[in-house]
C-alpha cells in the first residue's frame, strides 16, 4: 500500500483539541481491510483527517468508496484494522458523525418542507413526535441560514433543485454539531456551478466550525482548490497524503500496479492509463481531452 | 339516515376513517399501496379458515394478516418488495380458496368481508374496534420520527442506528392491525381505498407532514360520511362510492399540483 | 407394480377426461404467455399493476355477466381501458406509479361491487361471485381454447415486436429516451400485452390467482438466469410444469381429499412456491460456490468493477 502521509501516525497517541500546535485527529483509519463475498474490497487502507481538514476520497465506481464510508459509519465490520473517531472507537449511531448519503429519493409530492427534513436530522432517531418548541425552530433556522438554504426553508423538498436539496441534506447532517462530516458523492449529479457552490460551502464550514470533512468523488477537479489531503482508492488499495504527494505519475502508477500518466492541463488534472485504450479520468471537464 | 340502527354504522366508519387517515399517510409516503391491498384482501382467507375450524373469524383475520405482514417483510429481504407482496397475496388467497372449497355453503359473512357490511355492525363490536384503532394510532405516533426518517432517507436512518428492516416490519404490523380492525367493519375494499386515496389527495395540498396527516384524516372522514349518506339514499353499495370519491379526490389533488407547477416554481414554493 | 404406481400417480380417467385435456392445454398456453409477460413485469417492478389488472377485470367481468355477455370480453375490454388510464396517468417513479394503480384498482373494485350487487339482485346467486373471482379451470366451455390462443398469441407477438426497446427502457428509461426509443409508446404496448395476458389467465385460473402465474415463475427465473431470453424460457417452462402438476394433483385429490378435492388454483400455487424455495436454494448454492473459488488475496492489475 502506498502511504506518503508524513503527518498521521496511525496507532500513535492522540492529541486532544486543546493543543493548538497540532490540530486533533478527528478520524483515524488504520490498516482497514474489508472482504465481501470472497473479494477484497478494501486492502489495508490508512489515512487520517484533522479537525477542520478537508479530505477528498477519490476513485472510480467500484473502487470501494461507499464501502469505506460505511465502515467508518459503523455499518460494516472490517476484517482487519481499526477506526477511531475523536480518539474513541465509534459506536453505531454516533452523534459525532454527520452523513450525507449518495442518492436520496425525494419525490415531487412529498409532504415535507426543507425545514422538516433538517428537523428530522436533529431528532429523527427518537421515538414519538417532536415537541414544537421555539428553540427548536431557532436551531433549525440557524442551520438553514448557515448553508444558505433559509430562503427556501418552507418550500416543498421535492420541488428544490439538486443543488438546493444537497444543501438541505448537509444542514440535516450538521445540525447535531458533528465532529466529522461524511458525504458520499455529493457532487455526482450537480452541474458545475452548483458543485462549486457546494464545495465552497463545505470548505467554509470546515474552516469555521472546525469540522473534519471526508467527501467521496470520482472527479478530483472541483475539490482541488479546497482539499488539504486526498485519499486515492484503486482496487481497494489507497494512497493518501496531500494532492501534490498523491496525484503524481509515480505514486498512482504504483497504486494501480501499471503505468498511469498524470497530466496537468490548464489547472486541471487528468489521469490516463498507459495500458491500451482504457482511460480513467480523474478529471474530465474538457470534452476535447476526452478522446486522449 | 340517523336512525338508531344507523348510529353504529356512522361511529364505526368514523373510527375506521380516522385510523385510515393516520396510517394511510405513511402508507402513501412509503409507497406501500400494494401491501395495503394485499393484507386486507389476503386476510379474508384467515377468516375463512377460522370459520372452517369453528374459531372466531376475527382472530383468523388477525393471525393471517400478521402472518402476511411477516411474509412480505421476510420475502422482501431477498426479493424486490413488489414481488414479495405479490407472492404473499397469492399464497394467502390460494389458501382462502382451499378453505372455501372445504365447505359446501358460501357463508355470506365471508363475502361481506370482501365488500363490507358496515350497516351490520353491532354495538358489541364497536368496543374492540375502537381499542385496536387506538393502538394503531398510538403506534404510529410513537414510531413517527424514526419511521419518517427511514421512509424518506433510509441511509441516514441507518447511520443513526435505526434498522430500516425493523421499521419495515413494524409498519406492516400496524397495517395488519388496521386490517384486523377495519375489515370486519368496512370490508377489505374500503379500507384499501381509504388507506391510499385520502392521503394521496392530502399531500397535494400541503407540504407540512403533520398537516398532511391531518388532512388525510379529514378527507377520509368526508369520504366515508358522504359514502354512507349517498349509499343509504340510493341503496347502492358503499364500496362503489368510496372508490369513486377516492379517485375523484386523487384526481383533484393531481390537477391542483399540475396547475401549481404550470404557474411556475416560485408559486409552488 | 409399475402399472399400480402409475395409476396412483395418474388417477384413472385423467388422460381420457375432456375437461382435464382442455385444462392442460389452456393452462399451458396461459403459463407460456404469463411467463413471457411476467418476466418484463418483474423487471419493471410492475407486479402491482399485474395483480391489479386481474381484479380490475373483475369489474368488467361482472359488467358482462350482468348484461349476459361473455365474461372474457368484459374482462379484456375493462383491462385494456384500465391499462390505458394507467399509462395516461403516466408516473414513472415506482411509488407514485403504484399509488396510481391503487387508485384505479379501488375505483374498479367499487364498480365491481356495484355490478355484482346488481347481479345478485337480479339472479341472487352468490356462486356467481366465486366464479368471477376465482374462475374454474375444470369448467371451461370447450370453444374457449380458440379465443385463448388468439389473445395469447397477440400478447406474445406484441412483446416480441417490442422486445429490444422494451428491455432497454425497462432497464433505463433515460437511456432509452436518449437513444430515440418512443418510451411512452413502448410502455403503453407493454401494458396492453399485460392486459391481454391477465385477462386470459384471470378467466381460466381465476382473477386473483392469475398473479401467481404472472409473477411466480418470472421471479423464479430471474433468480437463476442471467439473460432475459433464458429467463423467459425458464419462466414459461416453470409455469407450464406448475400448471400441469397442479392440475394433476387437483385431479388426484378428488380421491384422497374427499368432496371436490383441492381446488386446482391452490395446487398450482403450491407447486410454484416449491419451485420458488428451490430456486432460492439454487441461487444461494451458486453464490457460495463462487465465493469458495475466489481466494482472499489482493487483486491483480486490472481494476474490477464491484457487483
Amino acid at each position: 500500500m502506498v502511504k506518503t502521509d508524513p503527518v498521521a501516525s496511525p496507532g500513535g497517541p492522540l492529541r486532544d483539541g486543546t493543543d493548538l500546535a497540532a490540530p486533533a485527529l478527528v478520524l483515524e483509519v488504520d490498516d482497514v481491510s474489508v472482504s465481501l463475498g470472497g473479494r477484497r474490497v478494501l486492502d489495508q487502507v490508512s489515512f487520517s483527517v484533522q479537525a477542520g481538514g478537508f479530505c477528498g476520497l477519490i476513485g472510480s465506481n467500484g473502487a470501494g468508496k461507499t464501502t469505506l464510508l460505511r465502515v467508518i459509519l459503523g455499518l460494516l465490520t472490517p476484517s482487519g484494522g481499526r477506526i477511531a473517531v475523536t480518539g474513541g472507537t465509534r459506536r453505531r449511531r454516533d452523534p459525532q458523525i454527520g452523513y450525507v448519503p449518495q442518492k436520496i429519493l425525494l419525490e415531487a409530492d412529498l409532504p415535507l418542507r426543507a425545514r422538516d427534513l433538517v428537523g428530522l436530522g436533529l431528532d429523527g432517531h427518537r421515538f414519538g413526535l417532536s415537541w414544537p418548541a421555539s428553540k427548536r425552530r431557532v436551531v433549525v433556522d440557524e442551520m438553514l441560514d448557515a448553508v444558505g438554504a433559509i430562503r427556501f426553508a418552507d418550500a416543498r423538498i421535492g420541488n428544490l433543485s439538486g443543488g438546493e436539496q444537497q444543501r438541505v441534506m448537509i444542514a440535516q447532517a450538521l445540525i447535531c454539531r458533528p465532529k466529522l462530516l461524511l458525504l458520499d458523492e455529493p457532487l455526482a449529479n450537480l452541474d458545475i456551478r452548483s458543485a462549486a457552490e457546494v464545495v465552497e460551502l463545505l470548505a467554509r464550514i470546515a474552516a469555521e466550525q472546525r469540522i473534519a470533512i471526508l467527501l467521496s468523488a470520482h472527479d478530483i477537479n472541483p475539490l482541488l482548490p479546497v482539499m488539504d489531503r486526498v485519499v486515492y482508492l484503486a482496487d481497494g488499495r489507497a494512497a493518501s497524503g496531500t494532492t501534490d504527494q498523491v496525484v503524481r505519475t509515480d505514486t498512482l502508477s504504483q497504486l494501480y500496479g501499471h503505468h498511469v500518466e498524470v497530466i496537468h492541463v490548464q489547472g486541471r488534472v487528468l489521469v490516463v492509463s498507459g495500458a491500451e485504450h482504457q482511460a480513467h479520468h480523474a478529471g474530465d471537464v474538457d470534452p476535447f481531452l476526452r478522446g486522449v | 339516515m340517523f336512525a338508531s340502527f344507523m348510529i353504529n354504522a356512522w361511529e364505526a366508519a368514523t373510527i375506521v376513517a380516522i385510523v385510515a387517515g393516520v396510517v394511510g399517510f405513511f402508507t402513501v409516503l412509503r409507497g406501500e399501496a400494494f401491501a395495503a391491498h394485499s393484507l386486507p384482501n389476503g386476510a379474508f382467507a384467515g377468516a375463512a379458515g377460522a370459520f372452517l375450524i369453528g374459531a372466531n373469524t376475527i382472530v383468523g383475520l388477525g393471525v393471517f394478516s400478521l402472518a402476511g405482514a411477516g411474509m412480505i417483510a421476510g420475502l422482501g429481504r431477498r426479493a424486490r418488495s413488489d414481488v414479495a407482496t405479490a407472492l404473499t397475496i397469492v399464497l394467502m388467497l390460494a389458501l382462502g380458496d382451499l378453505f372455501l372449497s372445504r365447505t359446501s355453503e358460501y357463508a355470506p359473512e365471508i363475502f361481506a368481508l370482501l365488500f363490507g357490511e358496515v350497516l351490520g355492525v353491532s354495538t358489541s363490536k364497536l368496543g374492540p374496534t375502537a381499542v385496536i384503532a387506538a393502538v394503531c394510532i398510538a403506534s404510529v405516533i410513537a414510531l413517527y420520527r424514526p419511521l419518517m426518517l427511514s421512509s424518506v432517507t433510509p441511509e441516514v436512518a441507518e447511520a443513526r442506528g435505526i434498522n430500516p428492516r425493523v421499521m419495515d416490519l413494524a409498519f406492516l404490523v400496524v397495517v395488519a392491525l388496521v386490517t384486523t380492525m377495519a375489515v370486519p367493519v368496512v370490508g377489505s375494499l374500503l379500507i384499501f381505498s381509504l388507506l391510499i386515496g385520502p392521503p394521496a389527495a392530502a399531500r397535494s395540498f400541503t407540504s407540512r407532514p403533520l398537516v398532511a396527516m391531518g388532512l388525510s384524516v379529514l378527507f377520509a372522514l368526508v369520504t366515508v360520511w358522504v359514502a354512507i349518506a349517498v349509499s343509504y339514499e340510493s341503496n347502492l353499495p358503499i364500496g362503489f362510492f368510496v372508490g369513486a370519491i377516492s379517485a375523484f379526490a386523487y384526481t383533484v389533488g393531481r390537477a391542483w399540483t399540475a396547475w401549481q407547477q404550470s404557474r411556475g416554481r416560485k408559486v409552488a414554493r | 407394480m409399475l402399472a399400480a404406481s402409475w395409476s396412483t400417480l395418474f388417477e384413472p380417467g385423467f388422460f381420457s377426461s375432456e375437461p382435464v385435456r382442455v385444462a392442460l392445454i389452456v393452462g399451458a398456453i396461459t403459463a407460456i404467455v404469463s411467463g413471457v409477460v411476467g418476466v418484463f413485469t418483474v423487471i419493471r417492478g410492475q407486479s402491482f399493476a399485474g395483480h391489479a389488472l386481474s381484479d380490475i377485470g373483475t369489474a368488467g367481468g361482472s359488467a358482462a355477466f350482468l348484461v349476459g355477455a361473455s365474461t372474457l370480453y368484459g374482462f379484456v375490454a375493462f383491462n385494456v381501458v384500465a391499462a390505458g388510464v394507467m399509462e395516461l396517468i403516466g408516473i414513472r417513479k415506482p411509488r407514485g406509479r403504484d399509488l396510481a394503480t391503487g387508485i384505479v384498482l379501488g375505483a374498479s373494485l367499487g364498480l365491481a361491487a356495484l355490478f355484482l350487487y346488481e347481479g345478485t339482485i337480479s339472479t341472487s346467486t352468490t356462486g356467481a361471485t366465486v366464479n368471477v373471482l376465482f374462475g374454474s379451470i375444470f369448467t371451461l366451455p370447450p370453444g374457449i381454447t380458440t379465443v385463448m390462443a388468439v389473445l395469447g398469441v397477440t400478447a406474445v407477438v406484441l412483446i416480441g415486436v417490442l422486445y429490444r426497446p422494451l428491455l432497454l427502457s425497462s432497464v433505463s428509461y433515460e437511456l432509452a429516451a436518449a437513444r430515440g426509443v418512443p418510451v411512452r409508446l413502448v410502455g403503453a404496448g407493454y401494458l396492453l400485452a399485460l392486459a391481454l395476458a391477465v385477462s386470459m389467465s384471470a378467466v381460466t385460473i381465476g382473477a386473483i390467482l392469475s398473479t401467481a402465474l404472472l409473477i411466480g415463475p418470472a421471479a423464479i427465473a430471474l433468480r437463476v438466469a442471467s439473460r432475459t431470453g433464458v429467463a423467459i424460457a425458464i419462466a414459461a417452462a416453470v409455469g407450464v410444469v406448475a400448471c400441469w402438476a397442479g392440475t394433476l394433483i387437483a385431479y388426484d385429490s378428488t380421491v384422497w381429499a374427499g368432496g371436490n378435492g383441492w381446488p386446482v388454483s391452490f395446487c398450482i400455487v403450491v407447486v410454484i412456491f416449491v419451485f420458488y424455495i428451490a430456486s432460492g436454494v439454487v441461487s444461494r448454492f451458486r453464490r457460495n460456490r463462487r465465493r469458495a473459488t475466489t481466494t482472499d488475496q489482493p487483486l491483480a492489475v486490472k481494476p474490477v468493477e464491484a457487483a
